[in-house]
């Protein structure tokens, strides 16, 4: 057989191959041809959207000067900055006590923190649009002034993002040599003084990776947010969703390109934030 | 670690958040949730206990266990789809300079950060009647065709939307494999092909499982995807439970059906951990 | 004589970015020998071993194995095949699969492929484990599983990339006995990588020394030790003292030099030298003594003894001479009372015989 390898590379070397390159090509395409083509078309003049006629930045004042979009921008940005604060909060100590401590039954306690993270959020979504309906809740918070009024969604992104952070955060911990904290205590540190001076420092980079993590979660939610939502709160995926129901427009292309390169930029910087701390505890 | 009883304060300190959070919204929730399901519908918005197995029953109407059915095979094509492209995928990066490999891997995992309603908006922009790929077509003359509103349009956004949750578990187990496995096989005479078939696929065989059950769970719980690309035509479970809340108002059976898409959710992931712990040896 | 069963000719390999693993090397490797490429981590000789095994390709040059130029063949096609550094022992085989797979995959009837499986773990001793996992073995056991693994196939040549690098102490000793033996045993070509001179001077019959991507000297175990071509290399292998020295006069039998710390010295040696150069000689070829010693024909020098350390069964002893030279000399320990009888800060006289010491000009 004429099979031969090319002069300086090995039969592992796949990443010179063609078919590899034509792939990653092809597939890069189908991922990001949609995304791009929305994009795109926000600067698009023509209203109905599928042929290009000329650039133009009214898209984007229209999307602006749209109350209801707006009202449902602020409410997004508002649920996800306050969610994550709790969720990050809350899952941080849930990661160190899972970290620190061994106890009964600790398995199955893991496996009761880990439900959230899998069980379908549809699920999650209903079972939390019962409970608020019959604790009266539901009814309860709907007449309170704004942000009061957005409780329920709060409550309910907490409860499905702090298990991400307290995954997050432990993860980082399992790498923590406990010599250090030893080390500190053998100094005359307190406990406390430890965990401030020794542990949380340690923690930070799985802290700030966990908190992103948490945000874009809640920004992102749409099941679970449409089921814990009033008729009067609406969240910047709920309303886009409406909007769609009722067909394709430039403006929701404008919105929607605002909010991708909000996210694109919030991942770059949190990637950046990571990567040298990272690599400078080898 | 610590014993729980070393040091007490720390210990109801670090306890007492997650858990009281995680039993008053999540587990009282499913519990309710789980006690309705043996209810009874009395007027619009209320229920009695009854301990009636109805609602479950109710569940394998022929039509409702035709959705069911469906939405198990839906997400397992999508699941089988996502794998094929994803394997060389992530093969793909863990063989390429590693100066690129961080690249390639963001541009993996981008799209997962973007909302998954635009990114399915977006879809619906490229492949509806008088959207962007019908015009490409109508350019060489053929179409316009209908690919929205049918099973395969759901199948399509599935694999479009899950698709870096099967790229990363497989990225991470084939960039563990060491390469002299692949090296020894060739050695001893293995082709190309028999290598990828006898060495790198069963010892890749835990990132596969992985990938499967974390496609597989949302697929089979998805809602919006089949809600805004398959319309009335592909009803997956997740768009009857939506509509026992939001229009029909049946809070029993929605409930029912609920928990009975949680159990099959369980038996993936406990098929999971039987495969995981049968396979011990070859996590490496 | 035999055709050689390797012969590489001119074999260069870049690595993408510039670097230069292998430098136009070129050398046979001839039937049955047992055939060690030693160097510094970093030389390209694991580099060299995986082109001949196809794991590599070169960027140019030719691999001549068996007669034929293998250099671009994958390396299912070749007729040697490999124990790995790792082992690589299938983690989800077991023994007797992980043996027979070459066999399978190259469509091996069933029979004769368990006939040699059985032979194959027999020669390893690993019969009655034909049945377990890898991850239920020892690190010494797996090694044996890649070893029949790529003995079972019956290659031209069996290729070992540091067979005994990730073995403890004891274990590795009991190792290079069974190689040999099993080497003499199959009569097949052995080539062994390693970093380890102790290694490769037991178990070689020929090493081929590569420093910074080229073979710097191939020669017998003792040669290579009493007679080394550089200074690199009589560095490299064992401990030797290394002096610089500036040529006074040079015949083709005898060289008259100025070593730093000896002062004029003459020395046999075939062959001109001029300029500066380097003489070496070993620390087991000095002696030690109290005072002058009388033979006029010996090299002297006085010294102070800096440092003594006990090894047991010797003593190595640093002695700091005039012009701040520093020589070691290794000292049998051969009566229980006294050790090596010198002691630190003690006036000592060195001596050796010219024969002993090495001209190095490279």
């Amino acid at each position: 057989m004429a099979e031969t390898l090319k002069p300086g590379s090995g039969p592992l070397d796949y990443g010179n191959r063609l078919w590899l390159k034509i792939l990653f090509v092809a597939i890069f395409i189908a991922l990001y041809a949609p995304i791009a083509t929305l994009i795109a078309f926000s600067f698009n003049t023509d209203k109905r959207g599928v042929v290009w006629r000329g650039f133009t930045w009214d898209n984007y004042e229209k999307a602006w000067n749209n109350v209801a979009l707006q009202e449902a921008l602020l409410n997004s940005l508002t649920i996800a900055f306050i969610a994550t604060i709790i969720a990050t909060i809350i899952g941080a100590m849930a990661a160190l006590f899972l970290w620190r401590f061994r106890f009964p039954f600790k398995p199955a306690y893991e496996g009761v923190m880990a439900l959230p993270i899998v069980i379908p959020e549809i699920c999650m979504g209903v079972s939390l649009l019962l409970f608020f309906i019959y604790t009266g809740m539901m009814g309860w918070s709907v007449g309170m002034p704004w942000p009061l009024n957005l409780i329920n969604i709060i409550i309910a992104h907490v409860a499905f993002c702090f298990p991400f952070v307290a995954v997050v955060v432990r993860s980082r911990l399992v790498g923590f040599n406990r010599q250090l904290e030893e080390a500190s205590k053998d100094l005359g540190a307190s406990e406390w003084q430890t965990f401030w001076n020794v542990i949380l420092p340690f923690m930070m980079p799985g802290l700030v990776a966990g908190a992103l993590l948490a945000f874009t979660l809640s920004l992102d939610d749409f099941v679970i947010t449409f089921f814990t939502s009033g008729p009067e709160t609406v969240t910047f995926p709920v309303k886009v969703y409406s909007l769609v129901r009722r067909g394709v427009s430039p403006e929701i292309n404008a919105a929607s390109t605002v909010l991708i390169v909000i996210t694109v930029i919030a991942t770059i910087i949190a990637m950046k934030l990571q990567a040298p701390q990272k690599t400078g505890e080898g | 670690m610590d014993s729980w009883r070393g040091n007490l304060r720390v210990f109801w300190t670090l306890f007492t958040p997650g858990t009281f959070w995680l039993l008053i919204f999540f587990i009282i929730p499913l519990a309710w949730m789980f006690g309705i399901s043996f209810s009874e519908k009395t007027s619009i918005t209320e229920t009695e206990f009854t301990g009636t197995l109805a609602n479950y029953i109710r569940s394998f109407d022929a039509i409702y266990l035709q959705i069911i059915w469906k939405s198990i095979w839906i997400s397992v094509l999508a699941t089988v789809f996502c794998l094929l492209l994803a394997y060389p995928i992530a093969f793909g990066i863990c063989f390429v300079p590693v100066r690129w490999k961080p690249l390639l891997l963001l541009l993996v995992i981008l799209p997962f950060w973007i909302n998954l309603l635009i990114r399915t908006y977006a879809l619906i922009a490229v492949f509806r009647s008088q959207g962007y790929l019908n015009l490409v077509l109508g350019w060489v003359g053929l179409g316009p065709f209908e690919m929205l509103y049918n099973d395969g349009a759901v199948i399509m956004g599935l694999v479009y939307v899950y698709m870096p949750f099967m790229v990363l578990p497989l990225y991470a187990t084939i960039e563990r494999l060491d390469r002299s496995y692949l090296e020894a096989s060739l050695d001893l005479g293995g082709s190309q092909f028999q290598t990828f078939w006898k060495v790198t696929l069963p010892l890749t065989m835990p990132g596969i499982i992985t990938g499967i059950i974390l496609v597989f769970i949302p697929c089979l719980g998805s809602f919006l995807t089949p809600d805004m690309l398959g319309g009335a035509n592909a009803i997956m479970i997740g768009n009857v439970i939506e509509r026992q809340f939001k229009s029909a108002n049946d809070w029993p059976f929605g409930s029912a059906l609920s928990f009975l898409l949680m159990y099959v959710t369980f038996a993936a992931l406990a098929l999971r951990a039987y495969l995981a712990a049968r396979s011990k040896g070859v996590d490496v | 004589m035999a055709e050689p069963i390797i012969a590489l000719r001119n074999v260069t390999k870049t690595f993408p970015g510039g670097v230069k693993a292998v430098d136009d090397v070129s050398f046979d490797i001839d039937q049955n020998e047992f055939f060690a490429l030693l160097g510094p981590s970093g030389c390209g000789k694991t580099t060299l071993l995986r082109m001949i095994s196809g794991l590599e390709t070169p960027t140019s040059g030719q691999i001549i194995i068996g007669g034929e130029d293998m250099a671009l063949t994958p390396p299912n096609k070749r007729p040697t095949n490999m124990v790995f550094q790792s082992y690589a022992v299938f983690p989800h085989m077991t023994v007797a699969d992980n043996v027979a797979y070459g066999l399978k995959v190259t469509g091996v009837p069933t029979e004769e492929t368990k006939r040699r499986v059985a032979e194959a773990l027999d020669m390893v001793k690993l019969t009655h484990l034909a049945a377990r996992k890898p991850d239920q073995m020892s690190g010494g056991q797996r090694q044996r599983v890649a070893l029949a693994r790529a003995l079972v196939k019956r290659p031209k040549v069996l290729l070992l990339d540091e067979p005994l690098s990730a073995l403890d102490a004891k274990l590795r000793d009991e190792m290079r006995l069974e190689l040999t033996r099993l080497q003499e045993n199959v009569g097949i070509t052995f080539i062994i990588v390693t970093h380890d001179q102790d290694e490769a001077l037991s178990m070689a019959s020929r090493i081929a020394v590569m420093d910074k991507g080229a073979v710097q000297q191939i020669a017998t175990p003792s040669e290579l030790y009493e007679q080394p071509t550089s200074r690199f290399i009589a560095d490299f292998i064992g401990k030797v003292n290394l002096i610089n020295a500036t040529v006074v006069s040079s015949t083709p039998k005898k060289l008259v030099c100025d070593a730093r710390g000896l002062g004029r010295i003459e020395l046999p040696h075939d062959g001109r030298a001029a300029g500066d150069i380097a003489i070496a000689v070993r620390p087991e070829k000095l002696k030690i003594t109290d005072t002058q010693p009388k033979a006029a024909k010996k090299i002297s020098t006085e010294g102070k003894v800096r440092d003594v350390a006990y090894y047991g069964d010797t003593s190595h002893v640093v002695v700091r001479c005039k012009d701040d030279l520093e020589l070691s000399v290794n000292v049998q320990n051969d009566s229980r009372v006294g050790g090596s009888g010198v002691e630190r800060g003690q006036k000592v006289w060195i001596h050796w015989a010219p024969e002993d010491t090495l001209v190095l000009t490279e």
